[in-house]
């Protein structure tokens, strides 16, 4: 997945031929692995496999198995009932919206925060964290407050018209607040990363700088752009915390699909559960994946 | 060349600057100081009090418990993880890094309820564990093992990156000189890797303790028993109590600024950007 750029970086700490000698592990190390001059390989990948299979891949084989106690049609029908149908039509629009609304956001953030320097700007770079270091339900309740009617933004809107809280509005807002570091975080290396020679190249053929943001800054991005989409997208769909304070969750209209997986386990549907959850990953997997395959195109392309 | 057209004009370049500056403080910064003033909308006192409340002390020392022991095992397999994935090659090695992120990319929701299908009344093992007398869902083992499931990936993540970049000749060199396994380790990997380390293992607590979706579908809100601080603000603020909610929040967003201090100070010591928080 694009949006773990981290872990991607892959530097060759190659073998040492020359230190082969020193070589203890077991006779699986050689076939399996790589021969290296560093032992330890068999016990760390022991653990490794052991906790993850434990903690994480035994867990996900029940999501991915226990739907099926419904039979194929039961898994249809718990799928298309018309709440859960109004549930994931919310989940996904509103993520989609939320991470279409961080595009512009981010990329002046991103932008502004790699190009320009200004006072404060490194207490800046500190909150564009926030969101991520936040507990969920602090922001979640935070914001209800911000947004309620007597709130110190939402007794400006009021006046307006506008209700947030408890509102389908209220989830746009939540999810857009959890939503943007994934995209700025993701557009600034890249920014970082662009040669300024091809925008000096623009403007000595004449071009003028929004012609130049237009034609020659804006392409660049557009991979960046589509995997923080995703990430934002992929992150707000999943999101309950934040969102559950201030969306009312009333069936059918503000009522997201995590928190219809959490109503259906109180009713002790766990099929139900699993495959409401299941049909949420898949649809999320299935996004990223189109996202994925769209940005290497158009990597290619530039190249 | 137009020194112009490469760079945006003073005055586009200080709106962007205002605009971006306004968008943080209204997006980001006024959520987290509504926190702090609605935690002291009844002064000093009203917070003194929130936190005397049995259930909020014990919320706290329950949350404690859960990162102590989540925090740890996950921890000692984030290093063994990045041992083996950033100082060996073998096959399935891409694999197993995108099985170790994937609870990054579950809904919390679902990391809990994945728990509660194999532990739960109508879980798989749920009936068989019952008649043993073993709980696990609505009880304390429940919240951890669905914090270890969220948290785990954070250590891994975080050090995979720096030892690949460190390179594996220092430890090389102390085995050539003779130091055992354990002792290259010991005295060299960890010494390398200790403010990275240190960062992860800070990134693995701050969400364990701040976890919220995951715990509230195994805990069974039964209070001053399965409540975690976060759950603890929630039941809170549904009771229409804000000073005690936010007070609770407040000591959660204190955590959070805490760890966000921290990574600025690492990344300012490092010198380089980490991206591990996503």
């Amino acid at each position: 997945m694009t949006f773990m750029p981290a872990s991607r970086k892959v530097v060759d700490g190659g073998p040492e031929p020359a230190l082969g000698h020193l070589t203890r592990g077991p006779a699986m190390t050689g076939w399996f692995v790589q021969r290296s001059a560093l032992p330890g390989f068999v016990p760390t990948f022991g653990i490794t496999l052991l906790w993850l299979s434990l903690i994480v891949l035994v867990p996900l084989s029940a999501l991915v198995l226990r739907p099926w106690e419904l039979g194929l049609a039961g898994v249809w029908h718990s799928v298309t009932e018309p709440r859960v149908l109004a549930a994931l039509r919310l989940s996904f629009s509103t993520a989609a919206l939320a991470a279409a609304v961080n595009v512009p956001f981010g990329l002046l953030i991103a932008w502004v925060m790699v190009r320009y320097r200004f006072p404060g700007r490194n207490l800046a770079d500190s909150l564009i964290d926030m969101p991520l270091a936040l507990p969920t339900a602090v922001a979640g309740i935070s914001l209800t407050a911000l947004f309620a009617p007597k709130g110190w933004i939402g007794a400006i809107l009021a006046p307006l018209g506008i209700k947030v809280a408890y509102t389908p509005l209220g989830i746009l807002v939540a999810l857009i607040f959890v939503g943007l570091p994934f995209m700025v975080r993701t557009l600034e290396p890249v920014i970082m990363e662009l040669p300024l020679e091809a925008e000096e190249a623009a403007a000595t053929l004449g071009a003028t700088r929004s012609q130049i943001i237009r034609r020659v800054v804006l392409p660049a991005l557009l991979p960046a752009l589509l995997a923080g989409f995703g990430a934002a997208l992929a992150r707000g769909v999943g999101e309950y915390g934040s969102v559950i304070f201030i969306a009312g969750n009333m069936p059918m209209i503000s009522e997201i699909a995590p928190l219809l997986i959490v109503i259906r386990l109180e009713q002790l549907d766990y099929a139900g559960a699993a495959a409401l959850g299941l049909i949420m990953l898949l649809v999320s997997f299935g996004i990223l994946l189109l996202l994925n395959l769209l940005e290497r195109r158009m990597s290619v392309q530039r190249a | 060349m137009s020194e112009a057209a490469t760079q945006e004009t003073q005055a586009t370049r200080a709106a962007l600057t205002i605009l971006t500056i306004l968008l943080l403080v209204l997006l980001l910064l006024l959520p987290l100081v509504v926190v702090f003033t609605e935690a002291f909308k009844r002064g000093l006192g009203g917070i003194v009090e929130a936190l005397a409340e049995p259930d909020a002390i014990a919320a706290i020392e329950l949350t404690l418990i859960v990162a102590a022991v989540s925090v740890p095992l996950n921890t000692v397999c984030g290093v063994a993880a990045a041992w083996c994935i950033a100082r060996f090659r073998f096959p399935g090695r891409g694999l197993l890094i995108t099985l170790i992120e994937l609870p990054l990319s579950v809904s919390p929701v679902i990391s809990g309820l994945v728990w509660v299908l194999l532990f739960g009344a109508n879980g798989w093992l749920g009936p068989a564990l019952d008649r043993l007398g073993v709980r696990i869902i609505f009880a304390v083992p429940g919240l951890i093992l669905a914090t270890a499931f969220v948290t785990f990936p954070f250590v891994a993540r975080t050090l995979i990156p720096l030892m690949e970049q460190q390179g594996a000749a220092e430890e090389e060199a102390a085995l050539t000189l003779g130091a055992s396994g354990w002792q290259t380790f010991r005295r060299v990997t960890l010494p390398n890797i200790r403010w990275g380390l240190l960062y992860g293992v800070l990134l693995c607590n701050a969400r364990a303790m701040g976890e919220f979706g995951a715990v509230a579908v195994v805990s069974g809100h039964v209070l001053g028993q399965t409540m975690t601080m976060p759950l603890q603000v929630e039941a809170l603020f549904n009771d229409y109590d804000w000073v005690g909610a936010f007070t609770i929040a407040g000591l959660l967003a204190l955590l959070a600024l805490l760890t966000l201090a921290v990574k600025a100070a690492l990344e300012w010591r490092i010198g380089e950007r980490s991206g591990a928080l996503l």
